[in-house]
């Protein structure tokens, strides 16, 4: 037996040796080493891990600042990236909230132990019912893209068929999700958009849409930050076929914004980031999935959907899950998708977001965001040569700026704001070629006017410097 | 002064208990919970109140039916609902086997939550975001030493995500060598987790599972009998959730690169091997690590997480991208892998658990680790020692050999009281215990898991044993008794059968609740 180690790890209490040999004892093993007797001897790793010794609490917490400090954040520069993660206001409650250790370090329990989780996430889900009017909606998955493609998947199993449209604006990174998470034996195929308006081209989706269709998906905002306004024409279009209206929103604009189920959405999905999440360098993603009350609906989410239900005390609120048979926790392989860890405290973050905000708060953040993002688009589209908006719609919070007639990359204009602490928007001249030389900006409640007139000054300096 | 008796053996414990109403119930018209940043009066002057630019068509006719709430009663109402449940941090936490929860230090909550971190946009510049690169890549070279692997990608949010990426994998690699159509089963076992079946099915594969032999191991004779060119892959968990180290690991793997399929690794139950052995030598060409489970991570109620994952060179161009690059002494976002399944989730994942797991390592460092692993499996096999002796309890399948956790049954209590494992998990919560059975099916009769982790002390494993004991001799006394629990906890005994399996009862939201309750109102009137 190796040498007992003097001091006890904080974090590993029976480190302690007396204690050590007390329990090796009473359980009649004489080494620790004999209880690994079940792993073969060619398998035993019998080299030292090439990993640094222990800090101390003080010296971790100096070694990871330290670390942390190489990074420069968006409260140190003005920031206009969104495409997917958005710079919001978050209240203080959020965090004091999702960080009670109770809710920090929860997982799994039963409602007996955990009625307070059960709680927490069925309000989620009943506060962001009313959000897009509709009675069902899932404890959250990962993020927006897998809550298209299990609201896709979902779409297929309730149709029995398996090509699904996509509008071409999508983002391509949920585009390259939804693939792969599709592939093999779904089809996707992209429907074209107006050039001038970047609407969905219905001329197109008429040709593509067909008996084999399961679902027709769009975005409201689109990704390229407009809004789409063919909502009822495009889910007619669908029903007439026999397929499922998906659409994905962004739910910060549902306090001013038709919710999807007005226009005819079946499935509504979207991402609750804007909800009271940090952006944490795209950590703070979480998808959310709503329907209809229909069984035909409900049986097919692989999440947990928690229910209320009186108990055996008359005036006492219980909590469970609603059919459990349909998830992969009962049914293995033969349950829908699957499901597990996902993104709960982000729903329970969501929850107490809406609680704050109320109807009157939820339609501030809309009018705000519309308001500033339109006189940044405005001002950035006084500047000679720049176009914004790139797309004759309404834009809610992200609109498209084109560069292609300033001599001027994004890229470049793009190091220039990062030379003046600015983070500019997301280039988008890879990803779609045709719009050439543009960017996507973001703009919410947080902007100031200074802000964005900085912004503007800043991207005047470049395009005027040689 | 009397001497105050503090003898009683189980936890003398009663949960928190508010009787919270639903949160529409506080609404009070007018209330405002938070204010909004104004909007100046130059942005008013040039563009308006900024609605009438939106199409009609799209103009919400009615406000959404939010509750309107003070400040003050949202903070105390999410409070009081926080001191209804047991986190980690709270309970003696043994329940809740397979789920590896360990104590997840506050420093590193602490850490994460600088807005050096939180205030990161995914999106950045890579200049501006060195210090995130640069712990990423630091973790991934810390978790190829604990592994073998060569490479790590921490974009899958969960252990069960990291499972559909590396069945995602298999997929692409086959098709890659032209196989895609032809290999089109995935083996498994019947006690690994249901998400290794259960995501392999998504990408459309046939599931073979393997039951175990008499001890409790895979069955290697049934694996050559269903091994073929059509083996596309092999995933299993090891130990699998029974607790049971497969001895014969290397030869499994073997047989199935033999036959030209990929073995691949569930490491959720990791924390007894850290150190002691790897996914490397056993033959595996993919592994992940649940940052929440084995890393100390905190799992959130069910996440945000992490399932990192690692692979073999050869597999790294499947990889979903982005994934992280140091050149020279920069770090740098690497997309353009020849494979690439794409993407599995937005962005890099979820950076700030690789941040927590990255300082957990480091405050634990090589000894350390090896320190967890064999504490978890000494309190484990304690544990195990004193549960055998509770009246009615079992643990089938081999004697000794578990590592850090044991499925365990009470098929004799059950047969001799009629109290179930679901009984005894509601009698647990009186005593302050979290208490999980398995998944399903119930392979061992009345299951129930236990996996006490390093984190536990002696006192906190003879407070938990103690509390089954007390339970189990309670079945045989007052069966009744167990049978009606709860009694100490927020909430008496719900009504699953009628409201959470019939489509006309049941409410998953609280207008839902309204409407049905109404009806049913209507009904008995």
């Amino acid at each position: 037996m190796k040498e007992l180690k003097k001091v006890a790890h904080p974090y590993i209490p029976n480190t302690v040796p007396e204690i050590k040999e007390q329990m090796l004892k009473e359980i009649g093993v004489k080494t620790i080493e004999e209880l690994f007797s079940g792993i073969p001897e060619e398998l035993h790793y019998r080299e030292t891990l090439h990993i640094p010794k222990a800090l101390s609490e003080y010296e971790l917490r100096r070694y990871m600042e330290g670390l942390l400090s190489k990074n420069t954040s968006t409260t140190e520069y003005l920031n206009f990236l969104g495409a997917g993660c958005w710079n919001h206001f978050i209240p203080a409650i959020c965090d004091e909230i999702n960080s009670r250790a109770e809710f920090v370090t929860g997982y799994a329990g039963d409602p007996y132990e955990d009625h307070g989780r059960f709680q927490a996430l069925f309000e989620y889900q009943s506060l962001m019912a009313e959000l897009v009017d509709m009675d069902v909606v899932n404890v959250p998955t990962f993020d927006w893209a897998q809550a298209a493609s299990t609201s896709i998947r979902m779409a297929t199993r309730i149709t029995n068929r398996t090509d699904v449209l996509l509008p071409k604006t999508i983002s391509p990174d949920r585009l390259k999700v939804i693939k792969n998470y599709c592939s093999p034996y779904i089809n996707v195929s992209l429907i074209d958009y107006k050039e001038d308006t970047g609407q969905i081209d219905l001329e197109d989706l008429e040709n593509k849409v067909s008996s084999n269709t399961a679902a027709v998906y769009f975005e409201n905002p689109s990704y390229l930050g407009f809004l789409e306004t063919q909502g009822q024409q495009i889910s007619k279009l669908a029903k007439k076929h026999g397929a499922i209206t998906i659409v994905g929103v962004d739910p910060s604009s549902l306090g001013i914004v038709e919710p999807p189920s007005h226009y005819g959405a079946e499935i509504v999905c979207g991402d609750l980031q804007p909800l009271g999440m940090h952006m944490n360098y795209g950590g703070g993603q979480s998808g959310f999935i709503a329907t209809h009350d229909d069984i035909k609906f409900v049986q097919e989410y692989p999440s947990r959907l928690f229910g209320i239900a009186p108990t055996v005390v008359e005036g006492e609120y219980g909590f469970g899950d609603v059919y459990y048979d349909r998830t992969s926790f009962a049914q293995r392989e033969k349950g829908k998708e699957f499901v597990g860890t996902q993104t709960a405290l982000w729903g329970i973050t969501a929850g107490v977001y809406l609680s704050l905000m109320g109807p009157e708060g939820m339609y501030e953040l809309g009018k705000s965001i519309m308001q500033k993002s339109q006189y940044a688009m405005q001002q950035i589209g006084s500047i000679p040569n720049v176009v914004a908006s790139r797309f004759e719609s309404t834009s809610f919070k992200e609109f498209v700026v084109d560069f292609s007639y300033t001599g001027k990359s994004v890229k470049e204009i793009n190091k220039y704001l990062l030379d003046n602490r600015i983070f500019g928007g997301k280039d988008l001249s890879e990803d779609f070629p045709e719009l050439q030389q543009s960017a996507l900006f973001c703009v919410t409640e947080i902007h100031t006017k200074e802000d964005i007139d900085q912004l503007v000054s800043v991207i005047k300096q470049c395009i005027n410097s040689k | 002064m009397k001497k105050i008796n503090r003898e009683h053996k189980v936890r003398n414990f009663q949960q928190a208990k508010w009787d919270e109403p639903i949160i529409f119930e506080l609404h009070n018209a007018g209330e405002r919970g938070v204010l909004l940043p104004h909007v100046e009066s130059e942005i008013v002057d040039c563009v308006g109140d900024g609605l009438s630019a939106l199409p009609a068509s799209l103009i919400r006719k009615s406000a959404p039916k939010l509750p309107e709430i003070s400040q003050n009663r949202v903070l105390r109402h999410y409070l009081r609902l926080s001191q209804e449940m047991l986190g980690g941090a709270l309970n003696v936490e043994i329940g809740q086997g397979t789920c590896t929860i360990k104590y997840s230090p506050k420093i590193n909550e602490e850490i994460a939550s600088s807005p050096k971190m939180t205030e990161l946009h995914p999106l950045q510049d890579e200049s501006t975001v060195q210090g995130i690169l640069e712990i990423t890549h630091k973790l991934d070279l810390c978790l190829r030493e604990i592994s073998g692997m060569d490479y790590f990608s921490f974009q899958p949010g969960s252990g069960t995500q990291s499972l559909f990426t590396m069945a995602s994998i298999v997929r692409a690699f086959h098709e890659s060598n032209g196989e895609g159509e032809q290999r089109n089963e995935i083996i498994t076992t019947i006690f690994s987790h249901p998400s290794q079946a259960a995501t392999a099915a998504v990408k459309g594969y046939k599931i073979i599972t393997l039951y175990p032999d008499k001890d409790g191991f895979p069955d290697l004779e049934k694996l050559k009998e269903v091994v073929s060119d059509r083996t596309a892959g092999f995933v299993v968990a090891n130990p699998e959730d029974t607790g049971i180290y497969n001895t014969r690991i290397k030869e499994f793997t073997k047989v199935v690169h033999d036959a030209g399929g990929i073995c691949y690794y569930d490491q959720a139950n990791a924390n007894g091997l850290l150190g002691i052995t790897r996914a490397k030598e056993a033959g595996f060409d993919m592994c992940f690590f649940n940052l929440h489970k084995t890393f100390s991570t905190p799992h959130a109620c069910g996440g945000p997480a992490t399932g990192a994952l690692g692979v073999a060179a050869k597999l790294k161009e499947f990889l979903p991208g982005p994934i992280v690059e140091k050149q020279g002494d920069q770090y740098t976002l690497k997309s353009d892998m020849k494979h690439s399944i794409g993407k599995v989730r937005s962005f890099q994942g979820v950076p700030q658990m690789v941040v927590r797991a990255y300082a957990w390592i480091r405050a634990i460092g090589a000894e350390g680790l090896k320190d967890v692993a064999e504490i978890a499996v000494l309190n484990n096999n304690y544990l195990y020692h004193h549960i055998l002796k509770i009246r009615g309890a079992s643990a089938p399948y081999i004697k000794g050999q578990r590592l850090e956790q044991v499925r365990y049954s009470w098929e004799q209590l059950t047969r001799e009281t009629g109290v179930t494992t679901d009984d005894i998990s509601r009698r647990m919560a009186d005593f302050a215990h979290q208490y999980w059975t398995s998944h399903h099916p119930y392979v061992v009769p009345e299951p129930f898991t236990l996996e006490p982790t390093e984190s536990t002390s002696k006192s906190d494993l003879d407070e938990y044993i103690a509390s089954l004991t007390y339970i189990a001799n309670e079945a045989y006394e007052n069966p009744e008794k167990v049978k009606n629990a709860p009694y100490n906890s927020t909430i008496h005994r719900v009504d699953e059968q009628d409201f959470f399996e019939n489509p006309e009862k049941w409410a998953i939201t609280w207008r839902s609740y309204l409407k049905k309750s109404k009806e049913i109102e209507k009904i008995r009137s």
